[in-house]
């Protein structure tokens, strides 16, 4: 079992070992700049920033990223049942139902969050 | 050489030669790929002044971003906007691991790891991804990358959504979530776009065509949004948000992006072809086994897939106009999560009426070294 | 350094801080003048929440080259080629509306030859600027310049037309009062009706792209609405307008030049939001082939000069005038009050896109950032015309 990850940690390695060797050689063969106050300043389309650089955001993206999780473990239940799903249907129907109970139970909320408006951007 | 330094050594062999011989040199030829397609497209040349038809471009290219200099702004948050160009390259390169890219070659499986939870480690490791490009428009401190990092925020949990529900039909098929089984199932019975390959006479197998082209359209649009390109490239959207989230971005780190996404766009495309378009197979070509030259053949043929995949990403990408954020939040959540949705329960019903079942491959074979029998997965996921 | 910085912000700190509390925190971002789809030097202060626009304020003059008052000090043929550099898309037509002012005020003939080079060149303008508008306005909506660069395709034909004429693509200074600078051989106007007959093909070819595309539908159908009340009292004209139903164009309204002599019909829209005003362009491109036509059928041999206009010592009388004409983008017009001397004591440009620009506060409001892009591509500006 632990055999089988042994690859992943080696590939990880050598992806991780790419991007860091790559960005230290860039360091090492960069030609270093002069540093001016312009230079530095975060880039507003050539104007000197207005206001604050991270304001508070819209509330609307921590609804997407709620709404996200939700259904994300929700498919997550689905894969053991979809795997499971060929050897058992035969003879066992309920392994169709419990899903689709599930699953509309899911869809109850997921109606109520739309109904609500949470994609709605306009107001 | 006991088999477990064989292992290794073999295990190295693949990644570097993947990585480095064929992922990378690929990267950077889909960028000149791109300049030169569009350049078709558009009625242009595209580059041609470095080497023969320009294809040292990409070595400038290279070369340039190494020796540009290297600066980092006073107002970033240093340590994170570091991270973040490696934060978006390591995810796809590292996806890739589990992609069975040929059959064998000499005796050993063309597969870096051959785990059991492949889709889902697919799917763990990709949606690493957008936090390179959260951190990245977070630690810029400025504006615009602020907006791109957290439009792409949504976009791609989004579409993530659309993405793990698409191929769940296919695992109603196959009961088992190892990639090299999705292969090959699809070489016993028919790409999962032609799944009535392999059983002509069954209309039950016609019928399954239908809602595995609704997946593998649903599929492959999430790709597209998962790696933000056109139609869905609003984390960038150049002409809306300048640069989006590398707007700060200069030398390396900006190309450790670049190349991310195009590296991204590789993986997408080599999980599509390994989940619907048949793996390294093709139809009349054997396998490793009959001869080291037909093992090179079938790694040629997958990435032969791959690259028309990627002659279509560029394709769209100079065809369409770009959604807007709320219309792309509307089809992802509304159009595709329904559509995928129901897509399963349609795969589920005609499986219920499904008699008998299909033949199920390699699980006799397999359950004793460290395949899944069907029943007993539920555990090993959680 | 650090003092130019605080000069910088002193001098562009917006004098209203868009912030309000009511609304809660609005994330203000400057797009431009430096934006990738501002179409030049043009800046926006815009205060968003999430994707929406709540407040927008235009800001311009970046480009400021003061047009006005160095015409004012320069002879009247002297401006001549300084319209050129106005809206640098149509020089021609910049010229015929300088043109037609002077002759207005000093009383000056045209011969009928010329009359009819003009309606040619005018038309060829509008055709190619009409054509790069929709390439640009679909690159605005991030098609990455595919629609650009076809109809670039097209344009190119037309400027290397006008360069073959006027020894210039872009800054032709053709016009004079009293006619044009060269005539057109047989030649040229068979090469120029080649390329009008031609047109048509890429018109088909381009509609096929655009018109019935889902994502630009979704993208520009009631995007940016422009009620006809409101364009009419913010003096909207050109497509603009035309595009929200109001039937005004001065081609028909004026009669200048030789138009009443031509068979065409004005397009108008139902909607006045973006896909009318994209529509429109097009509309107008077939109508423009088809006055083309009929004036490669009419046009007569002859002078193309009035003799009796001294061009080079020009004195008109004392008096003022104003001289308009249906430019691509609008009515452009040039006021000019004259006292005799050699100079006008005034001289006066009303820009289209600067007018037709004024209500893009009121076309953004409630849109989202990518929708500001789409609607300012719509407005068809050209900076240096804006900033004169």
């Amino acid at each position: 079992m632990l055999r089988d990850y042994l690859p992943v940690l080696l590939q990880i390695i050598v992806a991780v070992g790419f991007a860091a060797s790559a960005l230290i050689v860039s360091v090492l063969l960069g030609k270093a700049g002069r540093r001016t106050p312009i230079k530095d300043s975060p880039y507003e389309c050539g104007m000197v920033p207005i206001g604050e650089a991270q304001p508070r955001f819209s509330v609307r993206f921590y609804l997407i990223a709620m709404l996200f999780i939700l259904f994300d473990l929700e498919i997550v239940f689905m894969y053991p049942w979809a795997v499971v799903y060929r050897d058992m249907i035969h003879g066992h129907p309920v392994v169709f139902w419990s899903m689709l109970s599930f699953v509309s139970m899911l869809m109850i909320g997921y109606v109520y969050a739309l109904r609500k408006g949470v994609l709605d951007w306009r107001n | 050489m006991n088999p477990t330094t064989f292992f290794i050594f073999t295990t190295l062999l693949k990644i570097v030669g993947i990585v480095f011989v064929v992922i990378l040199p690929m990267v950077s030829y889909a960028v000149y790929a791109e300049r030169k397609v569009s350049a078709l497209i558009q009625d242009r040349l595209g580059p041609n002044r470095v080497g023969p038809a320009g294809l040292f471009q990409p070595i400038a290219d290279a070369m340039k971003f190494l020796l540009k200099e290297d600066f980092t702004p006073a107002h970033v948050n240093k340590f994170y906007y570091w991270l973040a160009p490696c934060l978006a390259m390591v995810p796809a390169i590292t996806t890739i691991a589990v992609v069975p890219f040929g059959s064998t070659l000499f005796g050993v499986p063309m597969v870096i790891a051959d785990i059991n939870v492949g889709v889902l480690f697919v799917f763990a490791i990709a949606s690493l991804g957008v936090y390179g490009i959260v951190i990245g428009g977070w630690a810029s401190n400025s504006k615009y990358p602020f907006l791109g990092g957290v439009r792409s925020t949504s976009q791609m949990i989004s579409y993530e959504l659309s993405l793990g529900l698409a191929v769940i039909p296919i695992f109603l098929l196959i009961g088992n979530l190892r990639l090299t089984e999705v292969v090959q199932y699809q070489i016993d019975h028919g790409w999962m776009i032609v799944p009535f390959a392999g059983d002509w006479r069954n209309p039950l197998a016609w019928l399954l065509a239908i809602p595995m082209w609704i997946s593998f359209a649903v599929f492959a649009i999430a790709v597209f949004a998962e790696t933000n390109r056109l139609p869905f490239d609003l984390p960038e959207a150049e002409t809306e948000l300048v640069g989006g989230y590398h707007t700060e971005y200069s030398s390396m780190k900006f190309a450790l992006f670049f190349l991310g996404e195009y590296a991204a766009m590789i993986t997408g495309s080599a999980i599509i072809v390994t989940l619907f378009l048949g793996g390294w197979h093709f139809p009349g070509i054997p396998d490793g086994s009959h001869g080291w030259i037909f093992g090179l053949i079938n790694i040629f043929v997958f990435f032969a897939k791959i690259v028309v995949l990627l002659f279509i990403f560029i394709w769209v990408r100079f065809t369409l106009p770009r959604f807007r954020y709320d219309q792309l939040m509307r089809l992802g959540w509304v159009f595709f999560f329904e559509i995928a949705l129901v897509n399963i329960f349609c795969v589920a019903a005609i499986l219920a009426f499904h008699a008998p079942p299909f033949p199920k491959h390699g699980l006799q074979a397999d359950e004793s070294d460290h395949g899944i029998p069907g029943g007993k997965m539920g555990p090993a996921v959680a | 350094m650090s003092a130019i910085v605080e000069t910088i912000e002193a001098m562009e700190r917006p004098p209203v801080t868009m912030t309000s509390r009511l609304e809660g925190e609005l994330l203000e971002v400057s797009m431009g003048p430096q934006h990738p789809s501002t179409h030049g030097v043009f800046r926006m202060n815009v205060a968003l929440d999430g994707e929406i626009v709540r407040k927008l304020k235009p800001v311009f003059g970046y480009l400021h080259r003061n047009h006005e008052k160095i015409g004012e000090n320069t002879s009247y043929l002297g401006s001549m080629p300084y319209t050129d550099r106005l809206d640098y898309f149509c020089s021609m037509t910049n010229n015929w509306a300088y043109a037609l002012s002077v002759e207005k005020l000093a009383g000056i003939e045209v011969p009928e030859r010329a009359e009819y080079l003009r309606v040619v060149l005018a038309e060829l303008t509008r055709l190619q600027n009409h054509a790069s508008l929709l390439g640009f306005l679909l690159s605005d909506m991030g098609a990455w310049g595919t629609p650009l660069m076809y109809a670039f395709r097209e344009r190119e034909k037309i400027l290397d037309l006008f360069e073959s004429l006027s020894g210039s693509r872009m800054m032709c200074d053709y016009m004079r009062f009293g006619g044009c600078r060269v005539d057109a051989s047989a030649e040229w106007l068979a090469r120029a009706k080649e390329i009008v007959d031609r047109f048509p093909n890429f018109l088909d070819e381009f509609e096929k792209l655009i018109v019935e595309n889902e994502i630009l539908i979704a993208r520009t159908q009631n995007v940016g609405k422009l009620s006809p009340q409101l364009a009419i009292s913010a003096g909207i004209t050109g497509p603009m307008l035309r595009a929200c139903g109001v039937n005004y164009d001065i081609r028909k309204v004026d009669g200048y030049g030789y138009y009443p002599r031509f068979q065409f019909r004005i397009p108008l829209g139902e909607h006045g939001d973006t896909y009318d005003r994209l529509m429109m362009r097009a509309l107008e491109m077939r109508e423009s082939i088809s006055i083309l036509n009929q004036a490669f059928e009419q046009i007569p041999a002859g002078p193309i000069m009035n003799p009796k206009v001294k061009v080079r010592a020009f004195r008109p009388p004392v008096g003022e005038a104003y001289g308009r004409i249906e430019a691509p983008k609008g009515e452009l017009g040039f006021y000019l009050i004259s006292d005799g001397s050699p100079n006008p004591y005034r001289y006066r440009v009303r820009p289209p896109s600067f007018i037709n620009l004024t209500i893009l506060e009121d076309l953004c409001l409630g849109h989202t950032v990518a929708d500001v892009m789409v609607i300012l591509g719509s407005v068809d500006i050209v900076m240096g015309e804006v900033d004169r």
